[in-house]
């Protein structure tokens, strides 16, 4: 990875369905190690984003750039295999199987064997493969301090635990990139502070560049190294977390005309009023950054 | 209940070899070992005593052919959550191939079982198409048609089938010693019952196998787990015909003749039973429920028999709905299967198991 260009680089993508226009000229980028979040009202286009990333969606204007090379119009799956991994809003594990095979999957592109060398398992390299990947999967459950629960069916778990299977199997394709939606909604406190810290623990001890979905700011403000606002599918600020915060247009966006000009002379201080009206609205916390 | 964990307690795992094999316990193992041996004993004569009579021997082999094949569709809707009502079809392309492959080209017997399930597969793969853009009920009468259209193939292809004439398929032969009889067939089909499981097992643990789950249960994520839903949805249809052609072939070298009746729609319909029946997405289910399938109708028939012989007997209407009542009892216990036990036998195997593991407490 050459240090100049950015890992992902969004470039005037458009995304509309018949006439809802979800996304219109969005362009950003997401630099190498960065912890970058997206946030907006509900509506706004952060999971459509996501999606045009993770290849979901096709953006119908526009392209998108990863690590130099344009992927545009690439499919999901070969977009896995370059190195983008990704959670989902709603939880989607694979509800029948293990946690442990289900973080398996997410091998999936590292595993060289097939279904022939697979059947044969002892003869022709299966069973050495498949214990070199168990290996890598337990280092993630240690990391994610799921062994307990390895050997559960996923979808008998708690909601709690279930997100965190969804971030190890996402963690499980060695990803330069991964993209998480709303890793915190539905959260406890305590879940929402381990949560973060793994958050954190992935972009800085693995050195994997986040993009991140969250409705909690107190989070967003504490952990992110750079925010991205969006609504009604355009993006209306972007930058540090604080000055993100403290923009007009992002008061005028959560808490509508009439409020962002109450809060006016607030603003005057150069303190943001409007990042902790959020948190509350939304019941979130602070959370300590290490 | 899917919790439960059946591994005795002092068993300690220490690698990740230990944790990955076949079996839960060297116990499980060792049974399914025993039960293997006791199979393989089961046509020996001793000094002129045979312990399994020749009926049974039948009904063993039966069981082990359609096994294989009710394997495969296990696969394909167990596993990968498709649905196929064209089973029998490629059921009977494969039992078609092999008696063509041998008489046609002088291929071996024992070579041209593996070749009837390799040329299965290719059709399968056309078949599967669809599958890569369809589902539910659209698939299921995609599959449909794959059934009628091969059943009129069957008819239609002299050069292939022999057409209404049928063919006439060879017994097998290993290095021109010839398997005469029902007790020397019953070793090959139990070769390759042994074989088809265990490639079966071993896939299922390994990379492709979990993709198929995967695929089944979210094929959405799978997607994003860089699983490519296309070849493995058409890749599903190809090991389940290949499983399926194997267990054709095995049954055309056993009756050594192949009838182009037979492959219709309600042995389809019988294979969606047989793994209803033993369990969705369960190995061992499968081959539950096929003789679960095989066995029925002689249970009823042997309490019919009985009946006969009793005062009951007499009574024409009794024997009449007797009668009846031997049609229906497949349709029966998948009905009640579907609504007592839908998990099927494997469910109720692991519960009378653990049941045993807590006995005499109930936790």
């Amino acid at each position: 990875m050459t240090g100049d260009r950015p890992l992902v680089e969004v470039r005037d993508v458009s995304l509309s369905f018949r006439g809802v226009r979800a996304l219109s000229h969005v362009s950003f980028h997401v630099d190498k190690g960065e912890l970058f979040s997206i946030i907006g009202p509900n509506g706004a286009g952060k999971t459509s984003m996501l999606n045009c990333i993770s290849g979901r969606y096709t953006p119908s204007d526009g392209a998108i750039y990863f690590a130099g090379r344009e992927i545009t119009r690439l499919k999901p799956n070969a977009r896995a295999a370059l190195g983008i991994g990704r959670t989902f809003q709603n939880l989607a594990l694979f509800n029948h199987m293990t946690v442990l095979d289900n973080i398996l999957v997410g091998r999936h592109h590292l595993i060289r064997s097939n279904f022939l060398t697979g059947a044969l398992y002892w003869f022709g390299g299966a069973e050495r493969e498949e214990l070199k990947h168990r290996r890598a999967v337990e280092e993630i459950i240690d990391f994610l301090e799921i062994s307990h629960i390895r050997k559960a069916i996923a979808g008998t778990l708690p909601y709690g635990l279930r997100k965190r299977v969804e971030l190890a199997r996402a963690l499980a394709l060695k990803p330069d990139l991964i993209l998480l939606d709303e890793p915190m909604a539905g959260m406890n406190l305590e879940e929402k502070e381990d949560m973060a810290r793994y958050v954190i623990d992935i972009n800085e001890e693995w050195g994997t560049t986040v993009v991140m979905i969250e409705h909690d700011m107190g989070v967003v403000v504490d952990i992110s190294h750079r925010v991205m606002v969006l609504d009604f599918g355009r993006k209306i600020a972007e930058g540090e977390p604080d000055a993100v915060m403290a923009h007009p247009n992002v008061k005028k966006a959560y808490l509508g005309e009439d409020a962002a000009a109450d809060e006016a002379p607030a603003e005057a201080d150069g303190r943001s009023a409007v990042a902790p009206a959020m948190a509350t609205a939304v019941s979130g916390s602070r959370v300590a950054a290490q | 209940m899917s919790r439960l964990s059946l591994v005795p307690c002092g068993e300690f795992k220490t690698s990740y070899r230990a944790d990955t094999t076949l079996f839960a316990t060297p116990l499980s193992r060792n049974m399914v070992f025993l039960g293997v041996v006791l199979l393989a004993l089961a046509p020996l004569s001793i000094g002129g005593w045979r312990p399994v009579s020749d009926y049974w021997i039948t009904l063993l082999i039966q069981i082990g052919y359609l096994g294989i094949a009710a394997l495969g569709l296990n696969i394909l809707v167990g596993f990968t959550g498709q649905i196929s009502l064209g089973h029998a079809a490629f059921f009977g392309f494969g039992a078609f191939s092999s008696a063509w492959l041998n008489n046609t080209f002088g291929v071996p017997v024992a070579l041209s079982i593996p070749l009837a399930g390799v040329m299965t597969t290719a059709v399968g793969m056309i078949v599967g198409i669809p599958a890569a853009r369809i589902k539910g009920l659209y698939l299921a009468i995609a599959t449909l048609a794959s059934q009628f259209i091969l059943q009129d193939f069957f008819a239609r292809a002299d050069w292939f089938t022999g057409g209404s004439a049928g063919s006439l398929a060879e017994p097998f032969a290993l290095f021109g010693y010839v398997l005469r009889g029902d007790r020397q067939y019953f070793y090959v089909v139990l070769f390759f019952l042994v074989v088809m499981y265990l490639f079966a097992a071993n896939m299922l643990r390994t990379r492709d196998g979990r993709a198929l789950v995967a695929v089944r249960d979210h094929y959405l994520s799978a997607e994003v787990m860089g699983i490519n839903l296309t070849k493995y949805r058409i890749l599903s249809f190809g090991i389940s015909s290949f499983y399926a052609g194997i267990g054709g072939a095995l049954f055309a070298h056993y009756l050594q003749y192949v009838s182009i009746e037979g492959f219709d729609i309600l042995l389809s319909v019988q294979f969606l039973g047989m793994i209803i029946i033993g369990g969705l997405g369960s190995i061992m289910g499968s081959l539950m429920g096929t003789a679960f399938m095989v066995l029925l109708p002689e249970a009823i028939n042997a309490v019919v028999n009985i009946l006969k012989n009793t005062t009951w007997g007499n009574i024409p209407a009794v024997t009449d709905g007797l009668a009846f009542f031997k049609q229906a009892a497949i349709g029966l216990a998948i009905v009640l299967f579907l609504i007592f036990e839908p998990d099927g036998l494997a469910r109720r195997w692991r519960l009378i198991k653990a049941y045993w593991k807590l006995y005499p407490f109930s936790y």
